[in-house]
């Protein structure tokens, strides 16, 4: 049976999760240059909102049909709200210091995040198992769907063409590109950079709640540790697409998460490479991707050339 | 304020104060028993007493103490009152080392039950080998351990000191090969690992076996134990044709592992060793794990006769935990320990020796007795003679045995 097509779906579905991430990254980053590396625990936590509501606030039984919208809405009051609290508490206060104070606090509060929930959300030290939708898995051919991944297929596409609209088009997407070029001048314009700054980390965080809703379908689980290599798969995806572009973000998750499962399906059959494929080596291959395409266009794919602000 | 402060403090106090009590009156306790005789020996139990393993930590921690207590009760050794210490390694080699330091150190150990995990006895075996001190573990399986690292060409012991009761990867790789082909007659096999040294090792000895005997093996893969999606992995299983996949690892991976195979559309049983033997990997497969395998050390305790009297006492003991997977094998190990000590102080004339640690790993090798999972003896390199395994089978949302038996060649 040709194998094709299905793993290219498999690359394209972790590909769409990766970028619903990347984005979150790529907009904090474009508006205040700050690599928020807490932003796989937001996607953790908002795995958990999810989980919260289908756990404690729904009534047992409730049909996904139901329980699928609301445990989005959770997933997404949940993340925002720790990443607005977290831009207001952990980032702002060192927003005139020098960029490597904000890029440590970062890290801590990654680190925080995660053993907060460890320690307190019940359950949390194992994984735990997350709803799923019922339904058999559909056939197209040779490729095998499942119900869980409908969602992603549907969700990442969407968010993208919402995303789009609320840069282009509105006011406060405007604002966002306006500050994104100079923020000293944005500001001079009348355009309040303080509340441009939360929407950024506001709406990545949403895109990583889609994300980890789509991730708790896909895998059947949460656990508190799920947004630790989410989390740097995302960022080193928004690097590759051009950190800083929004429809890179996408791009660079697509490309990487095509890349590793191609190399896990295919690179043991090439001659002399028997010993470096296989999904332990998924990893290397998708950074050694990413190194290539760094040493051909340093900006990444879909970044612009920009010169160093003094 | 003032005034609540010093509430604290004083409640504080008294709360240490009333604990310190209460350990002491535990030591009163053992004082008086021993009383009757003098001497206290103390045997050590290194195990994951917090964290993932700790339900399997704690059931060690108790059979032991179950031991202890019967040979106490029955004055099995005359003049000889034995306690036990646990000290938690959360599963760290790192923590490990630590513990059997703290145990080398403290000359009232004559010897230690422990750990679970094979890389925890990695670190650990030298410090008690230098010491003298015996280490008899209930659970590792790592054939390396007692027959050095290159066990499938040349058998080596490297430490004198170490025994174990389980039987090790070397027979449990090929009883599972031997059961997969020829009972539940499956030809085709997708062999994963996790490239750990317990993985790895248990996926090899599967392998060759499973040629030996006629299996063929139509593609192999490894994963890497910290990422959660295997969808190319399980595309290829699909793809293969196998009609069974091996997996040498643990249950977090296992679980979705399974999963995701059957979601693929491979509707073949995963079959693995003991580290998936565990309620959680039923859990993280989801319903589609029935059918599923997984071998284990030993014969399940509660099947056998000689362990009706271990459960009936254990529960009699009041313990708050299970004695789960290794609890039998546990406490043979604290009995084998037991018996030495036993053989030393009567051949001394009803005293301790000065060398007693020395003495009692020399007496360990010999020991012998009907125990809670058999026979309990070693042979020449510090494994348990009882070979026997037992295959489960995930039936109804459990884990159910199917099959007990030792591997024949």
């Amino acid at each position: 049976m040709n194998e094709l097509p299905q793993q290219l779906v498999n690359g394209l579905l972790l590909g769409a999760m990766y970028g619903l991430v990347a984005i979150g990254y790529t907009m904090v980053y474009g508006i205040v240059q700050l690599i928020n590396f807490a932003h796989g625990e937001i996607f953790m936590i908002g795995g958990f909102g999810a989980l919260t509501v289908y756990l404690y606030v729904l009534p047992d039984g409730t049909t996904m049909w139901v329980a699928l919208p609301l445990m989005l809405v959770g997933a997404v009051i949940a993340a925002v709200l720790v990443a607005v609290g977290a831009e207001r508490f952990a980032y702002r206060p060192l927003r005139t210091a020098p960029r490597l104070a904000p890029l440590i606090t970062a890290i801590g509060l990654s680190l925080a995040l995660q053993q907060a929930v460890w320690a307190w959300y019940p359950g949390a030290k194992e994984s735990i198992n997350f709803p799923e939708i019922p339904g058999g898995p559909f056939e197209i051919g040779s490729v095998t769907i499942q119900t869980g991944d409908i969602f992603l297929f549907v969700a990442a596409p969407v968010s993208m063409a919402i995303l789009a609209y609320f840069v282009m088009k509105t006011r406060t997407g405007r604002g966002m590109q306006a500050t994104a070029q100079d923020p000293d001048t944005a500001k001079l314009m009348g355009i309040n950079t303080d509340r441009i700054i939360v929407v950024a980390f506001a709406l990545g965080a949403l895109f990583a709640a889609v994300g980890a809703v789509a991730y708790g379908l896909k895998y059947g689980q949460v656990q508190f540790r799920m947004g630790f290599i989410l989390g740097l798969k995302a960022f080193t995806a928004a690097v590759l697409g051009g950190i800083g572009n929004i429809y890179g973000a996408m791009l660079g998750g697509l490309v990487l998460g095509l890349a590793e499962t191609m190399a896990t399906a295919y690179i043991a059959d090439v001659p002399g490479f028997d010993l470096l494929g296989g999904q332990s080596w998924a990893n290397v291959w998708a950074f050694v991707l990413l190194i290539l395409v760094l040493l051909v266009r340093p900006q990444g794919l879909l970044g612009e050339r920009v010169a160093d602000r003094a | 304020m003032r005034q609540r402060s010093l509430i604290t403090i004083t409640a504080a106090l008294a709360a240490g104060a009333l604990t310190l009590t209460a350990c002491g009156s535990r030591d009163d306790d053992g004082g008086s028993d021993s009383g009757s005789g003098g001497t206290k020996v103390v045997i050590g139990v290194d195990a994951p007493l917090t964290g993932d393993l700790s339900a399997l930590g704690l059931g060690i921690k108790n059979s032991v103490d179950l031991a202890a207590k019967t040979a106490n009760k029955q004055k099995l050794v005359d003049g000889v009152t034995f306690e036990i210490k646990a000290l938690d390694d959360q599963a760290q080699p790192s923590s490990g080392q630590a513990n059997a330091s703290t145990f080398v150190s403290d000359d009232k150990v004559l010897g230690v039950v422990g750990p679970l995990n094979s890389s925890v006895a990695e670190s650990m075996q030298k410090v008690f080998d230098d010491a003298k001190l015996v280490e008899i573990s209930p659970a590792n399986t790592g054939p390396a351990l007692t027959q050095g690292v290159d066990w499938q060409t040349k058998k080596v012991r490297t430490y004198k000191s170490y025994f174990r009761t389980a039987t090790t990867d070397a027979i449990q790789g090929p009883f599972a090969a031997q059961y997969v082909y020829n009972d539940a007659k499956k030809k085709k096999v997708f062999v994963i690992d996790d490239k750990k040294t317990y993985g790895a090792g248990l996926a090899a000895t599967f392998t060759d076996e499973f040629k030996k005997i006629g299996g063929k093996v139509v593609g192999t893969d490894h994963i890497d134990p910290d990422t959660k999606d295997f969808s190319a992995v399980a595309t290829k299983v699909k793809n293969s044709g196998a009609d069974v996949v091996y997996y040498g690892g643990e249950y977090p991976q296992a679980g979705p592992l399974s999963k995701q195979i059957k979601a693929a559309g491979a509707k073949i049983p995963l079959v693995g060793g003991d580290g998936i033997y565990d309620p959680t990997f039923i859990e993280l497969a989801g319903a589609n794990s029935a059918g599923d395998l997984a071998t284990s050390v030993g014969a399940p305790v509660e099947t056998l006769d000689s362990a009706k009297q271990f459960v009936a006492d254990y529960k009699k003991a009041g313990y708050k935990e299970e004695y789960a997977a290794y609890g039998g094998y546990s406490y043979d190990a604290a009995w084998a320990i037991i018996q030495a000590v036993k053989k030393v102080v009567d051949d001394n004339g009803g005293k301790l020796p000065s060398d007693a640690r020395a003495k009692i790993t020399a007496a360990t090798q010999n020991v012998s007795f009907d125990g809670v999972t058999g026979k309990v003896s070693f042979d020449e390199f510090g494994d348990a003679t009882n070979k026997q395994l037992t295959v489960y089978a995930v039936e109804n949302g459990a884990w159910k045995a199917v099959k007990s038996g030792t591997y024949t060649g």
